[in-house]
C-alpha cells in the first residue's frame, strides 16, 4: 500500500504564496479560509541568524488526533495512500478536529462541515501532482510514496537532513522540510 | 448591613418579588434570544466571531457551565434518593428536574454550535468508539433518559392523586401520570425502589459524562493548557460546587429559604463551602505545577488568563466576584444567615462561569505553530476573541428559556417536597 507524503525545500522557499493560489483556485477555497499558508520563521541569534520559510497544510498524520476525536467518523484515515480525508456529508461542525489538531490545518466551511487539504485527492488518482506542488516555481515542494523506495521523496529524506512539525504531539506527521 | 436587613425584613414580601424579578427577566432574556436563533439560523458562523482558531467560543463555554450545573445538582439529589441525607429531602425533586432543565439549555447551547445543526443525529447512527465527544454523547442521552424517567417516578402519586378533568393543573397531572391510577401504599413503595435504583445508577453515569467533558478537552496533546490528567475530575469538582450554589439560590427562591427552611440553605452553603475549598486547591495545584514546570505552550495558555487582555475575567470575576466574597460570605458570621447564604451561592454560580471561558478560549488562543495566527490577513484567523452580539444574544436567550421552563414546572408540577413524606417510616427501601 502506498504512503503519501510531501516533502518541502526549506533552502530552496522564496515565499512566494504560489502553492496558497494554486490550491484556492483549484479547491474552490472560500474567502477569509485557506488550507494551506506561508509562515516566517527566525532561526538562530544575530548575526547567525537565517530565515526559514515553510508553505504548511494538514500534515496528513500517520497517528492523526483529528480522526480519534472525530464523534461520527467523517474524519477518517483514507485508502488512498494514507491520507486524512473528511466525509462532508457525515460532518456535524462540532470542531473537535480543530480543536484536536496541532497544526491549525481545519476550519469550518460557511456551508457548516470540516474542510482541509485533501492532498487534492482529485488530482492524485490521476496520477497528477497536488496543485501546490504543480504550480511551485522554484520546484522546492516534491510529492510522493514513501513506500517506495525509488521515489523522490524517499530519496530526499535519505539523503537529506529533515524536520517535521511539533514532533511531540506524537501525530507521526507527513509532511517533511528539508533544512 | 442595618440598610440591608430592613430591606430584607419581610421574607416572604422578599422572595415574591424575587419570584416576580424571576419572570420578568426570565421573558426578557428568552425574548431578546429570538434575534440570537434568527442570525443563527439565516447566516449559520458568519456572525459569529468565533473562527479557525479560537473555534469554540461563547456556545461551547455556556455548553460545559450548564451540563457542569446539572451533573452537579443530580449529584445533590442523589445524597437524597440514594444516601437517604434527610436534611436535603425537600430539595430533592427540585435538584432533580434543576438537572433535567439546565441539560436542556446545555444541549440547546452545543446544538448552536454545531456547524450542521440537522446532523446531530449522524453521532448515533455513525460512531466511533475512540472519539471520547461520542462517548460523552452516548452517556448524556442515556442520563437524559434516567432523569425522565425519575422525575416521573418522583411526582407520579402526586400526579395520580392530584389529577382530574376539572381544572387545567388536573389535565395535565392526568396526561402526565401517563394513564397511571395506583394509589396504593404498595405501589408507593415501588415508586421508591425503582428511584433510588435509578438514582444509583445515575451517581456514576453523571460522574462519568461530566468526566467525560473534561476528558475530551484533557485528551487534546495539541492544547497543553487543556491537557492534564486533573481536568476530568476538575470539571467534576466546579460542577458540583455550581450546582450546590444554584440550588441555595433556588431552593431560597422557590422553597421559602429564608423564612420556613433557613436551616437546608444554610446546610447547602456548608457544603459548598466544602467543595470550594476542594475547587480552589484544585486550582492552585495546576496553577503551581504549569508555573514551575515551565513548559511554554502550558505557560502561555496561563499567561493568557491571568495577563492577558482578558485577565479581568480570571481576577475579577472568577477570582473576586465568584471566589473571594463568597468564601468570606460563607466563612464568617454571615454562614448562618440564609439571605448570605443565597447570595454567595449566586456570586459562585455566577463566577464558575468565568472559570469554564477561561478553560475554553485560553486554550484555544495559544499559537500552535509560531507564525500561524499572521501567516492569513483574516478575522477567521485571529486568536483574539470577543463573543459578538448575536453568540451573547442567543445564550441569553438559552438563559430565558431555562428560567422560564424551570418557573412553569415549577408552578405546574406537584410541590409536595416531603418526599414520600406520608409514606410510614418503617417501610425499609
Amino acid at each position: 500500500m502506498a504512503r503519501y507524503a510531501m516533502v518541502i525545500d526549506t533552502t530552496k522557499c522564496v515565499g512566494c504564496m504560489d502553492c496558497v493560489v494554486a490550491c484556492k483556485t483549484e479547491n474552490n477555497v472560500p474567502e477569509g479560509f485557506n488550507r494551506d499558508w506561508i509562515t516566517y520563521e527566525t532561526i538562530g541569534k544575530f548575526p547567525t541568524l537565517h530565515m526559514e520559510i515553510r508553505s504548511e497544510r494538514c500534515n496528513h498524520c500517520d497517528n492523526p488526533p483529528c480522526v480519534y476525536t472525530c464523534p461520527t467518523g467523517a474524519s477518517h484515515i483514507s485508502d488512498i495512500g494514507g491520507i486524512v480525508l473528511v466525509d462532508y456529508q457525515k460532518c456535524i461542525g462540532c470542531k473537535a478536529c480543530i480543536a484536536a489538531c496541532p497544526y491549525d490545518a481545519r476550519f469550518v466551511h460557511p456551508d457548516g462541515y470540516v474542510s482541509k487539504c485533501t492532498f487534492c485527492e482529485h488530482r492524485i488518482v490521476q496520477g497528477l501532482d497536488p496543485a501546490c506542488v504543480a504550480s511551485c516555481p522554484t520546484h522546492c515542494m516534491y510529492f510522493g510514496d514513501l513506500e517506495d523506495p525509488n521515489s523522490e521523496v524517499k530519496k530526499l529524506l535519505n539523503s537529506r537532513k529533515y524536520r517535521v512539525l511539533n514532533p511531540e504531539t506524537g501525530t507521526k506527521p507527513q509532511i517533511y522540510y528539508l533544512i | 448591613m442595618d440598610f440591608i436587613n430592613e430591606l430584607l425584613h419581610d421574607q416572604n414580601k422578599v422572595s415574591r418579588n424575587l419570584k416576580k424579578l424571576f419572570w420578568i427577566i426570565g421573558t426578557c432574556l428568552f425574548l431578546v434570544g429570538f434575534y440570537g436563533w434568527i442570525v443563527r439560523i439565516n447566516d449559520g458562523h458568519i456572525k459569529a466571531n468565533y473562527g479557525s482558531i479560537v473555534t469554540w467560543g461563547l456556545w461551547v463555554a455556556a455548553y460545559i457551565y450548564f451540563i457542569g450545573l446539572s451533573a452537579g445538582s443530580f449529584l445533590v439529589s442523589s445524597m437524597v434518593y440514594v444516601f437517604n441525607y434527610k436534611k436535603f429531602e425537600r430539595i430533592g425533586k427540585l435538584a432533580v428536574f434543576t438537572a433535567l432543565v439546565t441539560l436542556l439549555m446545555a444541549l440547546l447551547s452545543i446544538w448552536a454550535d454545531l456547524g450542521h445543526m440537522g446532523r446531530a443525529w449522524h453521532v448515533m447512527v455513525y460512531p466511533n468508539f475512540k472519539s471520547p465527544m461520542a462517548w460523552m454523547i452516548y452517556l448524556y442521552s442515556t442520563y437524559m433518559l434516567l432523569l425522565i424517567v425519575e422525575i416521573y417516578f418522583l411526582l407520579r402519586y402526586d400526579l395520580v392523586t392530584s389529577a382530574n378533568n376539572k381544572t387545567l393543573k388536573g389535565k395535565i397531572y392526568k396526561l402526565l401520570s401517563l394513564g397511571s391510577k395506583d394509589t396504593s401504599e404498595k405501589s408507593r413503595v415501588r415508586d421508591k425502589k425503582i428511584v433510588k435504583v435509578l438514582a444509583t445508577a445515575g451517581v456514576p453515569i453523571a460522574i462519568l459524562f461530566h468526566g467525560g467533558v473534561g476528558a475530551l478537552f484533557g485528551v487534546v496533546a495539541a492544547r497543553p493548557h487543556w491537557h492534564s490528567g486533573l481536568f476530568p475530575i476538575l470539571f467534576l469538582l466546579s460542577a458540583l460546587v455550581s450546582g450546590g450554589a444554584l440550588l441555595t439560590l433556588i431552593s431560597s427562591v422557590f422553597q421559602e429559604g429564608w423564612t420556613k427552611n433557613r436551616e437546608i440553605v444554610v446546610e447547602l452553603g456548608k457544603m459548598v463551602l466544602g467543595l470550594l475549598l476542594l475547587d480552589i486547591l484544585f486550582q492552585i495545584s495546576e496553577f503551581l505545577i504549569v508555573y514551575r514546570g515551565g513548559i511554554p505552550g502550558h505557560v502561555a495558555g496561563w499567561d493568557l488568563v491571568i495577563k492577558g487582555p482578558y485577565a479581568w475575567v480570571f481576577w475579577g470575576w472568577q477570582g473576586f466576584v465568584g471566589t473571594l466574597i463568597p468564601l468570606f460570605l460563607l466563612t464568617f458570621k454571615t454562614r448562618k444567615s440564609p439571605q448570605w447564604v443565597a447570595l454567595a451561592g449566586f456570586l459562585i454560580a455566577a463566577g464558575i462561569f468565568g472559570l469554564r471561558l477561561n478553560i475554553v478560549i485560553p486554550g484555544l488562543a495559544v499559537e500552535e505553530i509560531h507564525g500561524l495566527t499572521s501567516a492569513i490577513y483574516s478575522h477567521r484567523v485571529d486568536p483574539h476573541y470577543f463573543p459578538s452580539i448575536s453568540e451573547w444574544m442567543l445564550t441569553f436567550g438559552i438563559v430565558g428559556f431555562g428560567m422560564l421552563l424551570f418557573g412553569l414546572g415549577e408552578f405546574f408540577l406537584p410541590k409536595s417536597y416531603e418526599a414520600n413524606s406520608h409514606l410510614s417510616s418503617e417501610v425499609k427501601i
